[in-house]
């Protein structure tokens, strides 16, 4: 399926130069179904995208396009039943994960890839202390003593810029803000050194001044490491924020990928055009928003053809008949629309 | 201008902290509002902004009436809402509605879309008469953008941003002058979000609604607001028309705010100063003496931790900001579109 892979051929993105090259992790037309009681669900539907070293990659969709479910069938939690993946391969390193024993997949999630997710409330646990919490990683899975993993922990913790880390080491997660306990899970989920990190909706839960401190931190601490980030979010203005390359993600479809600069300028997909149409913005007063009219697709049900075709106002006859693969449509980016060219060319 | 239909005077709503299980020891207030005042005009949206716990929801409820202001008072043309009774309050409860933030808990779940946009009429049969019930819902359905055949499903057969029409759809069956929004787009996903706003807008034109439009998110309230409150602690710490919050801002926290507001454009990405604020928000059972913002503000000097700042109009600005040194500065560069 290398065909469809944009990147392989890709220029650097923007700041690209200088890193240590190479490809972490590709996901490769990734499918995966909910078999339920009220029939099957196709959540996935043929995912691919990749993260390299010291880049931020952003998975942007809408609620209920798979963003989660793609992250937790790499990190291999995801539910099964209902869910069963059904195709494709997730290589870190090359090397297929799906393929892979139990024992090895383990030993890469913390140290190869590690997740934060969006409520770390009920990530963390509520009966232990955050800094036990963290110091059982270096415990168990460094086979450091008690008071040097409690060392480790504190400096972790100190990190993330948790103030007075010492003194909050023995406190629970209950006593922590919102924003510190996104710090917390941060720094749990850095405690191994991972090369990717999956950040799921990092701060959809925190306030925008908040919001700003946990990005500030999440950058500065990938810079640091050259770790290769995949940002899963729905918003926006985060996305333009930080992200080197986007991924958006329809239905279980990546419907565009793009650098961030291009994706912007000129989306190349109907759908990413109507996203960014539909924010209102802060420097802007209030004219009528343009929308994206209907709802996006029963998942039981995909339309045929195009699964964006009953929403889109570009759609033509062959869009309820043949699905657009996603193809290239210039340097570094590509579309799965069948009028991908038009919407590049057009001035 | 035209003159308040809805006046807040001095509203405070504290809740008591308690201690032990069998014998209740009030051990603190929470200061969940405390001192707030304002007027909305009929027709306006005013919005309301402010980070989580800032008291922005308690606000809504005191406004609707479900819960007795601690000191204060909300007078709707003339009359104090909470010395209401018998016809005048259920008068006034035709009047003001509300629409909640979360389009999942808000609806209850055993009832048919026809049950729950019908109820408002029993209360109220004065709006219509029994016959015409039914048609009044499927009008109520087609005005807020749903299928009128879908009358007798049950909510979770919608998804979230049809259930949020559900809700705006129930507020307006009375015909209310004023309609309280708390968050009610924060739960929906971008292009969901922009329906329902436009769908608020419209209703507005059409009906002359004022909206008390409480959010989160400044981008969404600067879009349908024409006069802005933020609040921080309990406290509105500026209010002014939609252009002076936003473009001419004098409160550090609302300048903050601001600038912390992600833009959808990458070539924005280095052209933008984000004032970094350190620390959590103090909690509201003990808030800071003097000015509430100062453990989190740069600007802050002796007299901050002394004297708290009223709000009001200083010398150099146009619009009340509760803070000493009050000064303007450009946050958001105006778009040229
Ligand atoms: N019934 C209650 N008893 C005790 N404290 C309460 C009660 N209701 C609200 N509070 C407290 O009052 C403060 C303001 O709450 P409120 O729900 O109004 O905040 P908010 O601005 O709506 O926040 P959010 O955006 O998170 O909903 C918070 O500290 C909250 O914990
Ligand atoms: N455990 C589960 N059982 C059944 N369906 C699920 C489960 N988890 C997720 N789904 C479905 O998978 C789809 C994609 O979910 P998800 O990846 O969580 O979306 P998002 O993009 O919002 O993160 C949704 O339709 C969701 O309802
Ligand atoms: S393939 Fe057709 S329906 Fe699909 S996005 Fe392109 S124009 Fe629209
Ligand atoms: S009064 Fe003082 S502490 Fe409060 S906002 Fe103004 S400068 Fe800051
Ligand atoms: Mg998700
Ligand atoms: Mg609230």
């Amino acid at each position: 399926m290398s065909d469809i892979l944009v990147s392989e051929q890709s220029a650097p993105g923007p700041g690209g130069s200088g890193r240590p090259s190479g490809r972490l992790l590709e996901v490769d037309d990734l499918r995966v179904e909910f078999r339920t009681r009220d029939g099957v669900a196709k959540v996935i539907n043929g995912v691919t995208y990749h993260v390299d070293a010291g880049e931020t990659l952003a998975v942007l969709g809408e609620s209920g396009s798979g963003k989660s479910v793609t992250a937790q069938t790499i990190m291999g939690i995801l539910d099964t039943p209902p869910g069963f993946v059904t195709g494709g391969q997730v290589r870190f390193h090359g090397k297929d994960m799906l393929r892979m024993s139990d024992e090895e997949r383990r030993r890469i999630r913390g140290e190869g890839i590690a997740m934060i997710f969006q409520d770390a409330l009920s990530a963390l646990n509520p009966v232990f202390t955050v800094g036990f919490q963290i110091a059982e990683q270096f415990r168990v899975r460094r086979g450091m003593g008690r008071a040097e993993a409690k060392k480790r922990a504190i400096d972790m913790l100190d990190q993330v810029k948790i103030p007075n880390a010492k003194g909050r080491f023995n406190n629970y997660p209950h006593q922590f803000s919102g924003g510190m306990r996104q710090r917390a899970m941060i720094a749990m989920s850095l405690a191994l050194d991972p090369e990717v990190l999956i950040a799921d909706e990092p701060t959809t839960a925190l306030d925008v001044t908040v919001q700003a401190q946990i990005m500030d931190l999440l950058a500065e601490l990938q810079r640091e490491r050259q770790m290769g980030m995949i940002l899963i979010t729905h918003d926006l203005g985060v996305v333009a924020d930080v992200a080197d390359r986007i991924a958006v993600m329809y239905a279980g479809r990546i419907v565009e990928e793009a650098d961030v600069y291009e994706l912007y300028a000129k989306p190349a997909h109907p759908y990413t055009l109507g996203l960014i149409d539909s924010i209102p913005r802060l420097d802007e007063k209030g004219q009528q928003l343009r929308t994206i009219k209907g709802l996006p697709p029963n998942l039981m049900n995909i339309p045929p053809g195009c699964p964006f075709n009953p929403r889109c106002p570009m759609a033509q006859p062959v869009c309820r008949e043949k699905v657009p693969p996603l193809l290239q449509v210039g340097p570094a980016r590509a579309s799965a629309c069948h009028f991908a060219e038009e919407l590049v060319n057009r001035v | 201008m035209s003159e308040n239909i809805l006046e807040v005077n001095d509203l405070v709503k504290h809740y008591p902290v308690t201690q032990g299980v069998v014998f209740k020891k009030t051990v603190g207030q929470v200061k969940a509002v405390d001192g707030v005042s304002f007027g909305l005009r009929a027709g306006e949206t005013l919005g309301v902004v402010g980070e989580s716990g800032c008291g922005k929801s308690t606000l809504a409820r005191v406004l609707m009436n479900l819960e007795k202001p601690t000191a204060g008072n909300v007078v709707y043309k003339g009359q104090d809402i909470s010395k209401l009774s018998g016809g005048a309050l259920r008068r006034l409860r035709r009047q003001i509605q509300l629409v909640m933030q979360d389009p999942y808990t808000s609806l209850n779940p055993r009832m048919t879309v026809g049950d729950l946009l019908g109820e408002p009429f029993e209360i109220h049969p004065e709006v219509a008469p029994k016959g015409s019930r039914r048609a009044k819902v499927r009008e109520l359905l087609d005005l807020v953008g749903l299928n009128p055949e879908h009358i007798n499903r049950y909510p979770h057969q919608f998804s979230g941003g049809q259930r949020q029409r559900i809700g705006i759809a129930r507020a307006l069956a009375l015909r209310p002058e004023i309609i309280v929004c708390d968050e009610p787009v924060s739960a929906l996903d971008v292009s969901i979000q922009a329906q329902v706003m436009n769908l608020l807008e419209q209703l507005q034109g059409e009906f002359g609604l004022s909206y008390v439009f409480i959010a989160h998110d400044l981008s969404v309230v600067r879009h349908l607001s024409d006069r802005v409150a933020v609040m921080y602690l309990g406290k509105i710490v500026e209010i002014g028309t939609e252009d002076e919050i936003y473009e001419r801002p004098t409160h550090p926290y609302t300048q903050a705010l601001l600038s912390a507001v992600p833009v959808p454009d990458p070539t924005q990405r280095n052209n933008k100063t984000i004032i970094r604020l350190t620390g959590d928000v103090p909690s509201p059972i003990s808030p800071p003496s003097g000015c509430r913002f100062r453990t989190r503000c740069w600007k802050a000097q002796d007299v901050c931790a002394e004297q708290v700042p009223l709000l009001e109009i200083r010398r150099g600005s146009d619009h009340p900001s509760a803070c000493h040194f009050a000064e303007k500065r450009e946050i958001v560069a105006t778009h040229e579109v």
